[in-house]
Formats: structure tokens, C-alpha cells, sequence
């Protein structure tokens, strides 16, 4: 396997993505040493010491390992700057986990994680736990929970004696990349979702367990390792996840400001391109979320055309996650990227799309994710890498089940954006009293505050801090624009999808209680 | 538009002639009735031999798949949990299960239980959290030829072979790990591991303490990590028991534990890939920090985790189902060497696995891998058998074939091992012959015969949109839920002996005579009932299938009017009589029901019966 990017500039920065510990280390020292000696000696000197630290290292090890007996207890997995300097010491040191897994197994790799797992060990319960933190950091929807355990207790309970279903259809191996019936299922359910503008044919669908490793397998298919993806900011942190970790796909951001309420804008991404070729980078696509994650802004019409035409000309492909698409509550339409490309003239097979049942059903548990691609042969790789994260056939039999009933469907979406609007208006309004101004948005399960006025100072520092602040003080988890790469700090990602109306109050006055404390201490 | 070096590699592997026999079976499935020259998929490994019991445990237990009045108080639990930790009660079940499994002898720590998409991403997932691209693991050859794919399609890794022969029944040894590793090292490729397959796949032996040990001892010593791949620990079914790695490494002094990984899934010895469970039971922290977080990749639906849940954590059917499994194992695994003695044809001694690796050196024309070769396409082209060559899994030498036999029913067995008598025989100039059933048949009823999806992994099976996991039926032939009637339309009679006898067109009995062609039917013999005893016989299984299906069963009946010299068909129907249509020729099939005695003393007066296609169990007593 050879790689496209160019070497990298030192030798412990051997991968650009997970490089930060190393470069750390070395670059104070090039400073101290830069302004007496300059450029010669700037390297020298960390590559002598980087040398010393190493034979130092090597003979340690080789004492541990010619001693008969090192003690019984396992040495730990070694911090990720430990690994990168023992870099390739051959046999003789001691075994690594891989670069990744020593990078990602860092508990505070991301934030967003950090808050996840804050959540999971104290989470809020009204009555077993209420002043546990509550989560707001996950784009889940409960608002209509009542509706599907219905649809489960009266279409399944009548089934039980009048249909059949044989063991063998869901115990033995099934096609990897989903049932034909589940993917008519979904084309018709997308059909409908997405206005009944536009026609999804079954067999340009790959389907995976969850969109993320429908994202995940798309990397992989369009783009070589050290590649990248241009990506608006502020972006879904789980993107960083899916296409970094594994694929090893770089993100460049094109950084969206709140001048434009955050929408994309061609010259940025034209800048972001050109900047990111000089660098040597070779840019494969770009990746968008449309409805926005996080901010819940629809791209337009004529912006989806600018892309493709940005697409066609640095003949790029085009990845839409478009996992929202169900979930607009606002007077704005949703537009496909499926629906343009109705049209002759437009090269299709660009163009990439993500859909999933996590949020506009709300059924993340049951990790139904789609890739709709125009591409045949990512199609037919996909259907290799499907292999990888297939959905289990129990469910797949009972989604196709609900998702054949149109009726519930229907209902269940007028239901839903209902809700969604009620709850948003309500949290919004709230916000807007205690002087938290929202970007204008109209999908999503979530809104996008502007809090920079309460953070000091105005860095990703302060950010930081008020985040903690609504973590420990407040009890509530919310997303930091800095996790979604966000250019501008103190904006944060709320979900209100995960409480119920009636419990916005109490939300709302734990965060008063910050907001004024920020206030007062001023 | 350029895609990605992993989108157009060809380490997917599917152009290996491991996929090639698939491909074959895809494009001629062997079918009972449809498709009797069809190719028979022996390259699936597949445990089919159990779902009844799965299928009872269901019915009984209808709480565990959420969609009852019951159950719906769990979904929402389950509907969003996404947490890639999984549910707690899985991970505690899952982690009993794998204990139970070995013995109760080891007990395993639900907080290091990975989920993953299968052992497929289990696999991929260890190599992900242990090797950086370039990085080489050691196998043990002959070794799982999709491991290619697994372990180094997407991670970039490599493997290097531990070559191991047959001299002393494909063992590894000390000695040939030493010396892969030693190559590998002078070649200056950073080993980072070793992973081998206990029970192995594809020899379907288990591995002893002492070679157990030895390997534990290697890679403490190679300081390298050690992968074991598990997924086939249930399916011993004679002794020598299993031992697990995580077993061995308690008694070796000063183990390195955080070396060690286990590779498990439900797919083999539950026999349910369909739900795709992989798990990484490591003793690593590193690994499992890092790795749970990938599991985001191939998380297990909450619905099947929660499901499995229940079902593992029945410790009575656990402990019946691992019994009841490996006691089928055995049966079916001696059923299909003994047919193979027959022929002198010998399989690598097992005790485990769901296939065999059968010895043809003998019939090679050559010696070579080119000679494994061409007898392979031989028995995909001739025999119509889709076995995987030995080659196809690094098998250092030629003439090695595995043999997967737990993906099919009895009778689908018996016509593979005729197929392989017949052109064993015909390779050996001694001819062997190819015996007509008898007709004397013994009765047994049979749940799940036929099944289409038994047969064929890949067809999509008709489905109403209400159907649920819930509900389970046996899968009984029957036409109540189809639209139109079968078609039958006749082609030739022949007398057979004293009675006439019907062929199907195709039937593999007397593929001699074309007779019908029959649009949906399930059954391919053709039997002659001579006597009243039997056609009682066949009532009552009748009787007692209808009884427990619930279901109406069917049953084609074709007969010679000894007085007109015409060929007449009835098509009967479990239930209630309903009348007895004698058409003067071949008109449209009426129903007639046969639940009582009176049907079926006229059915035995009017001539010599010769029913056509039934829905029990037919076992020959020859050839």
C-alpha cells in the first residue's frame, strides 16, 4: 500500500491527524533553541534528545525483557505521547496497541465524549436522580416514543396469530447490505420524507448498521488514507470519528460564521480547496449535513446547485447527510441534493447520500442506516464493506414491517414536527428571556445558542470553562462549538428533543443559574 | 471520478476461488424439486441443525422480542439506546454464555465485552485497535480465507503464514512459529501479532493445553499480541473438550494478560449470523477503551441485544440447546465421514467445527495446486458440490478440501455424498453404484424441510409487511397464503415395476423420466405406497404435523386408474374432507381432506397410489 501524501515533516509526526502529542514535545524546545542557534540547531537538538530518549527507552526495555521474570502485572496501554516517540522501536520494546487505538483510547480524546460519559454515570431521572445532569448533547428525539409503542402493541400484537415468520428468515446469513424488502421499505419512506418530490430506487441503496458506519464506509470507498474532505463548519463531532479514525480521511474545515447564520459560502470553500492543494492535500469531497448538525439550517436550492457545480469543476464527490430530513419544523422547505439531480445534464455519480431511522424516527437504538449513492462502483464496494456493519434481520423484518404501514407513517410525521416545533418555540422563547440568542434554523432536534457574551475570555478557553460550568454547576451536557470546530467561540449545541415540554422550566433554570452567575461575576 | 485504493483493491478477496464456488451456487442453487442438478453450497459454514430449538424458545418466550402488549413497555428503552457500550444485561449474558461454553471453567468480565458487526468486524476491529498499517500478524495456515478480507482489507495490515502440515495433523509448532517469525523479521516487517482459529476453521480441530501453552509461551516471549478467534468453541462435539486461551494463560506463570484477545460470536454456535453479534473480549484496557468506541461501527441493534439478552440468560435452554447442538453435531458429522469411508475418502480427524477437510491427494492428477485446481472445478462443474479448495485457505499442500455439512438437511446430504461415491467412484475406475432408493420407507416428521431459505442464504424470502420476529411457524409446504393454485402440467408417464410411478421433472430419483413440472412445489420424491400400512403411516404423520403446525399441510397424490389405464393426481389438504374430484385427466387439482379415515380408504381403493410429494420426513433405507 503506498500512500498519496506527501512525507510528513518530522518523524514523529508520521500522521498528520494524530500527531498533536508529539509535535507538543518538540515544538517548545525548537523555540528555546531557535533564538540563540537558529534553524541548525532547532533541529538537531530535539532530534539528538528524540535519539537519546529512544536508546534510553530500548535499553530499559531489553533489561525488562532478558529479566526471566517481569513482574505479573500487565503494563498499562501506553499514553499516546509515549507512543509516538517509541515510534517503530522494533521487537525489543515493549508490544503497542495500534496508533489509533492508543489516540482514541485517551479519555479526553473529544468533549463531546467527555460529556457523553459524564451523563452516563450520573444521569437525571425526575424522580430516582433529579439532580443528576440532564442530557441535552444528543440529537435524540422522545417526543414520540407514545406513538411508536403503539404502533409496536397493535400492528405486532394481531400479527402474532395471523402471519407467519420462519425462523429461517432472520437466523441464517442474509444479504450483507439489507434485505430487498426493508430497502423498498426505505426507499418508499425517504420518498415520503423528503416532500414526495423524489423517487429513490432500492437498488442504488446500501444499507448499514447506523449512518455512522454508513459514513465510515463512504470515506473508505471515495478517498485513500491522508486524503481529505472539505467540511462546513461548525460540524457533527461524530464526523471526526467516522471519517478520521479509521479511514484515516482528513476533515478540512470551511469555516461558516454567524454573519451568514452560518450558511456555506462558496468563496470560503474555494479558499479552503485551493489553501488545502497548496498544502499538498489532496481533497477528495466535500461532506455536508443538510438539515445542518448543529446548527439546523437548510442549504437552498441554488446553494445545492453552487455545490455541485464547485463538485463538477474540482471534480469532487459529494457526500449529503441528509439524516434530518424528516425533522423540519420551520416555514423553509427541505431540498433534497436527490431532487436537483433530477434534472439530465448533472453528473450523478458524484453525488453521495446518508440517510438513517436514528433521528426521523427515532429509532437510534435499531441502527438502520442508508447509503444512497448514483455511483455504481462505490455501490459495489459498499456492498463488500457492508460485510462490516450489517443490520441484524430481526429488526430489519420489524422496521420493514412499520415502514410498510403509510398510514402510521403519515401520522407519525405530522405528529412529530408538531412537537418538534412546540418544544423548539418553547426553548427558544425561554432562552431568548434569559438573553441567549439562537441561530435562525428550521430542522433538527437541536438549536444553536450564542453564548459568547457570558464566556471570558472570548477564546475557546472560556468556551471551555462555561462548558464545565453547565457540567458540574448546572448539571446539564451540551455540545461546545469547539467540538463541531466551530470558528467563532461560545456558541454551543443545545437538544431539546431529549426532555418533554414540561420539563423546559427546569432546564431553563438551571441555566439561568449560570447565565446569572457569569453575570455577576462581570 | 477516482475512488479510493480500498474501493478498487481486490482485498475484498472475492475474486479468490473460495468466492468463485459461490458464485457458482448463486448462479445454480440446488434445489429439492426445482433444482436437483442444482449445485449443492457445502462452502457455507452455517449451524442450520438447531433452529428448532431457537424457534421453540421464541414461541414460548414472545416477551423477549418487544413487539408484544408485554414487551412494548420495553421499547422505549430500546428504541434509542445507542450507547456503544451496550446493554448492560447483553454484555452480562453474553459474558455467562461464553463461560457456559467453556465449561464454567473461566469466567469472563461484562466490562470487557466489545460489540461488533459479527466475527467479520470483531476481526477487523481487534486488527484496528492493535496494528498500524503495515504492521504483520502470523496465522497459522490453512486459515479462514476471508481473514484476508477481515484483518487487512481496510486496516492495512498484513498476514504471514505459519505453514502446517499434515504429517502431524496440521499442528502448530513451535518450531514453524519461530521460523515465520524469524523470516518475517529478517524481511524487517514489524510482527505485531499472531492469530490463530480454536476450534480451527478450516480443519475443525480443537487445539490441546500443552500446544495452547506453547503459544502463550511464544508470544510472552515475542512480547506480540495474541488473537484468539473463538467463534467455534460450542461446536465441539466430541472429545477432546475445549480448551479456551483464557484458560491456559491463568496457569502460565507471569502471562502477559494484556497480549491476549478473544475473538467470540453467536453467528456459529448459535447458528444465527443473520443477527450480526461479534464480540472482543480482551484483557487489554488500551483495547477496550479504544475499541468500545469503534464498536459506533457495528453496533448490534438494541432490539437483538436485548432479545439475546433473554435468551441467554435462560439457563435451562442454554445448557439444552449447547447439549442438544453438539449431540446433532456429531450426528450429522458421522453421517457424512461414514458416507465418505465408503468411498476411502478420509477427512483430518475432528471433534469441532461445522465442516470437514477431506482428503482427495489421492484423486489429483498432478500433485500441484494447479491439479487441486482443476479436481476442484471438476466437483463445482460435475459433482456440482460447492466445496472450498485448499488453496483458497494457505494450505501448504495440495489436495485438501473443507467441506462445510451443518447448512443443510439429511436428505440434501445424502444426495451430496451420492454425488461424491459417483464421481469418486468414476475417478477410481471403480464404479460404485448409483442405487435406486427403496421403497420401503420409513416415516418421520420433519419441521423444517425445504425450507427456501435453508436452502439458499442469499434469496429474499416473500414476506408480508406485518410479519414479525414474534411469530414463528413451521414451514410447512402449504398454498393457503398463495395466490393461485399450482400448476401442474404432465410431460410422460412410465410404468415403474408393479405400480406406475410419476416422476417429478428433475427428481433425482429417476432423473430419467420428465414428468411434471410443477410450479411450487417443495418435495422431490417420488415413492410408492404399497400397502395400507404405510398410507396410514403417512396419515398420521400428516395428522400430527397439521396438529402441531396449526397449519393446513398439503399433499399431491397422483395414481394409475388400474381400470382406464389413466394417470389421475389428487391434491389433498390437511383439515377437513372435503370431496374426492376424480378428474378424467389432468384437470386442475381440487383440495380433498384427509383427516379422515374414509378419504383415505377411497384414495387406497381407487388404484396403486403413488403420491408424489409429501411433507414428512423421508428416510431411505437404502441404497
Amino acid at each position: 500500500m503506498t500512500q498519496t501524501r506527501k512525507p510528513a515533516p518530522k518523524p514523529e509526526a508520521q500522521n498528520p491527524s494524530f500527531s498533536t502529542s508529539g509535535m507538543k514535545l518538540i515544538v517548545p524546545l525548537q523555540g528555546v533553541v531557535q533564538g540563540r542557534g537558529g534553524l541548525l540547531l532547532g533541529t538537531l537538538v530535539p532530534c539528538a534528545l528524540f535519539y537519546f530518549l529512544q536508546l534510553y527507552l530500548k535499553r530499559r526495555r531489553s533489561s525488562d525483557a532478558t529479566c526471566a521474570t517481569p513482574p505479573s502485572e500487565p503494563a498499562l496501554p501506553r499514553t499516546s505521547s509515549r507512543s509516538n516517540l517509541s515510534a517503530r522501536a522494533g521487537s525489543i520494546s515493549r508490544v503497542r496497541i495500534s496508533r489509533l487505538a492508543s489516540q482514541i483510547s485517551r479519555p479526553d480524546d473529544s468533549l463531546y465524549y467527555v460529556g457523553l460519559d459524564r451523563v452516563s454515570i450520573d444521569p437525571f431521572h425526575a424522580l430516582h436522580n433529579p439532580h443528576g445532569v440532564i442530557q441535552l448533547g444528543l440529537s435524540d428525539n422522545k417526543l414520540c416514543f407514545d406513538l411508536i409503542g403503539e404502533w409496536f402493541a397493535r400492528s405486532l400484537e394481531g400479527s402474532v396469530v395471523s402471519t407467519s415468520l420462519s425462523i429461517n428468515g432472520i437466523a441464517p446469513y442474509q444479504t450483507f447490505d439489507g434485505m430487498m424488502e426493508l430497502k423498498m421499505a426505505l426507499s418508499d419512506f425517504m420518498h415520503q420524507v423528503m416532500g414526495e418530490s423524489v423517487k429513490f430506487d432500492p437498488s442504488n441503496m446500501v444499507l448499514t448498521a447506523g449512518a455512522t458506519p454508513a459514513i465510515e464506509i463512504l470515506s473508505f470507498c471515495l478517498a485513500d488514507h491522508g486524503n481529505a474532505f472539505l467540511v462546513p463548519t461548525p460540524y457533527y463531532p461524530g464526523f471526526d470519528r467516522d471519517v478520521r479514525w479509521r479511514p484515516g480521511v482528513d476533515l478540512i474545515p470551511v469555516h461558516c460564521r454567524s454573519a451568514d447564520n452560518f450558511n456555506l459560502n462558496i468563496t470560503a470553500l474555494e479558499q479552503a480547496y485551493s489553501q488545502a492543494r497548496k498544502r499538498g492535500v489532496k481533497v477528495r469531497g466535500i461532506l455536508i449535513s443538510n438539515p445542518s448538525n448543529p446548527v439546523g439550517n437548510i442549504m437552498t436550492q441554488d446553494m445545492l446547485y453552487s455545490l455541485l457545480d464547485f463538485a463538477e469543476e474540482k471534480n469532487i464527490h459529494i457526500i449529503a447527510d441528509e439524516v434530518f430530513a424528516g425533522s423540519t419544523y420551520g416555514s423553509e422547505k427541505f431540498v433534497s441534493i436527490a431532487e436537483i439531480l433530477d434534472s439530465d445534464y448533472i453528473d450523478k455519480s458524484r453525488v453521495h447520500i446518508i440517510y438513517g431511522l436514528s433521528k426521523d424516527l427515532s429509532l437510534a437504538g435499531f441502527r438502520v442506516g442508508v447509503i444512497y449513492s448514483f455511483n455504481d462502483s462505490v455501490l459495489a464496494a459498499a456492498k463488500k464493506l457492508s460485510r462490516f456493519s450489517s443490520i441484524s434481520a430481526p429488526t430489519q423484518r420489524l422496521v420493514t414491517s412499520m415502514l410498510s404501514d403509510k398510514r402510521f407513517i403519515r401520522e407519525y410525521f405530522e405528529t412529530n414536527r408538531k412537537r418538534i416545533r412546540q418544544v423548539h418555540d418553547e426553548f427558544v422563547d425561554c432562552l431568548s428571556k434569559l438573553g441567549i440568542k439562537c441561530a435562525k434554523s428550521s430542522a433538527g432536534m437541536f438549536c444553536w445558542a450564542d453564548m459568547s457574551g457570558l464566556i471570558r475570555p472570548y477564546s475557546e478557553k472560556g468556551e471551555i470553562e462555561l462548558w464545565e460550568k453547565f457540567l458540574s454547576v448546572a448539571k446539564i451536557n451540551i455540545t461546545p462549538g469547539s467540538s463541531c470546530h466551530c470558528i467563532e467561540p461560545g456558541w454551543f449545541r443545545i437538544c431539546f428533543t431529549t426532555i418533554t415540554l414540561e420539563e423546559i422550566p427546569l432546564v431553563i433554570e438551571r441555566i439561568r443559574r449560570v447565565v446569572e452567575s457569569c453575570k455577576s461575576s462581570s | 471520478m477516482a475512488l479510493s485504493k480500498i474501493a478498487t483493491n481486490d482485498k475484498h478477496g472475492e475474486n479468490s476461488p473460495y468466492f468463485d464456488g459461490w458464485k457458482a451456487y448463486d448462479s445454480n442453487p440446488f434445489h429439492p424439486t426445482k433444482n436437483t442438478q442444482g449445485v449443492i453450497q457445502m462452502g457455507l459454514a452455517e449451524n442450520q441443525l438447531c433452529f428448532d430449538l431457537i424457534e421453540e424458545w421464541i414461541r414460548n418466550n414472545p416477551k423477549a422480542s418487544i413487539c408484544t402488549a408485554e414487551g412494548v413497555n420495553w421499547f422505549k428503552y430500546i428504541a434509542n439506546f445507542q450507547d456503544y457500550h451496550g446493554l448492560p444485561e447483553f454484555r452480562n449474558a453474553v459474558a455467562n454464555f461464553m463461560s457456559k461454553v467453556r465449561g464454567g471453567r473461566v469466567r469472563f468480565d461484562p466490562d470487557r465485552i466489545l460489540m461488533s458487526g459479527g466475527a467479520t468486524g470483531a476481526n477487523e476491529l481487534i486488527m484496528f485497535c492493535l496494528a498500524d498499517a503495515g504492521d504483520a500478524f502470523l496465522v497459522p495456515s490453512p486459515y479462514y480465507p476471508a481473514f484476508v478480507r477481515d484483518l487487512c482489507w481496510r486496516t492495512r495490515v498484513q498476514l504471514i503464514p505459519v505453514e502446517c502440515h499434515s504429517v502431524n495433523n496440521f499442528m502448530i509448532t513451535r518450531e514453524a512459529l519461530e521460523e515465520a517469525y524469524k523470516k518475517a523479521k529478517d524481511d524487517n516487517i514489524n510482527v505485531k501479532g499472531l492469530i490463530i482459529t480454536n476450534p480451527s476453521n478450516p480443519l475443525g480441530t480443537t487445539m490441546d493445553r500443552e500446544t495452547l501453552r506453547s503459544i502463550v509461551g511464544f508470544i510472552n516471549e515475542k512480547n506480540i499480541h495474541l488473537v484468539c478467534d473463538e467463534i467455534y468453541a460450542a461446536t465441539v462435539f466430541s472429545a477432546p473438550c475445549f480448551v479456551s486461551v483464557s484458560e491456559v494463560m491463568h496457569e502460565i506463570e507471569h502471562c502477559k494478560s494484556d497480549l491476549i484477545h478473544i475473538i467470540y460470536s453467536l453467528s456459529k454456535d448459535l447458528g444465527l449470523p443473520g443477527f450480526r453479534v461479534g464480540i472482543v473480549y480482551s484483557y487489554n484496557d488500551g483495547v477496550v477503551n479504544s475499541g468500545r468506541k469503534m464498536s459506533s461501527f457495528g453496533l448490534v441493534s438494541s432490539q437483538t441485544q436485548h432479545f439475546l439478552a433473554a435468551m441467554l440468560s435462560d439457563e435451562n435452554f442454554v445448557e439444552r440447546f449447547l447439549a442438544e447442538s453438539s449431540r446433532r453435531l456429531a450426528a450429522r458429522h458421522s453421517q457424512f465421514t461414514k458416507g465418505l469411508e465408503k468411498v476411502n475418502v478420509t477427512c483430518l480427524p475432528s471433534n469441532a467445527g461445522l465442516f470437514c477437510w477431506m482428503n482427495l491427494r489421492n484423486l489429483l492428477k498432478e500433485k500441484t495446486f494447479e491439479g487441486e485446481m482443476m479436481l476442484w472445478r471438476l466437483i463445482i462443474n460435475e459433482v456440482k458440490l460447492n466445496v472450498s479448495p485448499g488453496s483458497a485457505f494457505g494450505c501448504s499442500e495440495p489436495g485438501w478440501y473443507r467441506v462445510c455439512f451443518a447448512n443443510m438437511d439429511d436428505e440434501t446430504v445424502d444426495v451430496a455424498l451420492k454425488r461424491i461415491r459417483a464421481f469418486v467412484g468414476k475417478e477410481t475406475a471403480k464404479p460404485v453404484e448409483l442405487k435406486r432408493w427403496k421403497s420401503n420407507l420409513r416415516l418421520s416428521f420433519s419441521s423444517r424441510r425445504f425450507d427456501e431459505n435453508v436452502m439458499s442464504p442469499h434469496s429474499p424470502m416473500p414476506h408480508s409487511p406485518l410479519t414479525t420476529l414474534l411469530i414463528f411457524s413451521h414451514s410447512f409446504p402449504t398454498y393457503s397464503n398463495q395466490k393461485s393454485p399450482p400448476k401442474l402440467e404432465i410431460c410422460e408417464t412410465q410404468t415403474h415395476g408393479v405400480s406406475p410411478v410419476i416422476g417429478l421433472k428433475g427428481c433425482p430419483l429417476y432423473p430419467s423420466i420428465p414428468a411434471f413440472t410443477y410450479d411450487e412445489t417443495h418435495f422431490p420424491r417420488t415413492s410408492e405406497m404399497k400397502n395400507k400400512e404405510q398410507l396410514t403411516e403417512l396419515r398420521d404423520n400428516l395428522k400430527t404435523s397439521t396438529l402441531l403446525s396449526r397449519r393446513s399441510t398439503t399433499v399431491h397424490v397422483t395414481y394409475k386408474d388400474t381400470e382406464s389405464g389413466r394417470i389421475k393426481s389428487r391434491t389433498s389438504m390437511g383439515g377437513h374432507y372435503n370431496s374426492v374430484h376424480q378428474e378424467p385427466e389432468f384437470g386442475p387439482f381440487k383440495e380433498i381432506r384427509i383427516d379422515d379415515d374414509n378419504s383415505w380408504t377411497n384414495l387406497y381403493n381407487m388404484g396403486t397410489l403413488k403420491l408424489q410429494s409429501f411433507i414428512y420426513r423421508y428416510e431411505s433405507m437404502g441404497p
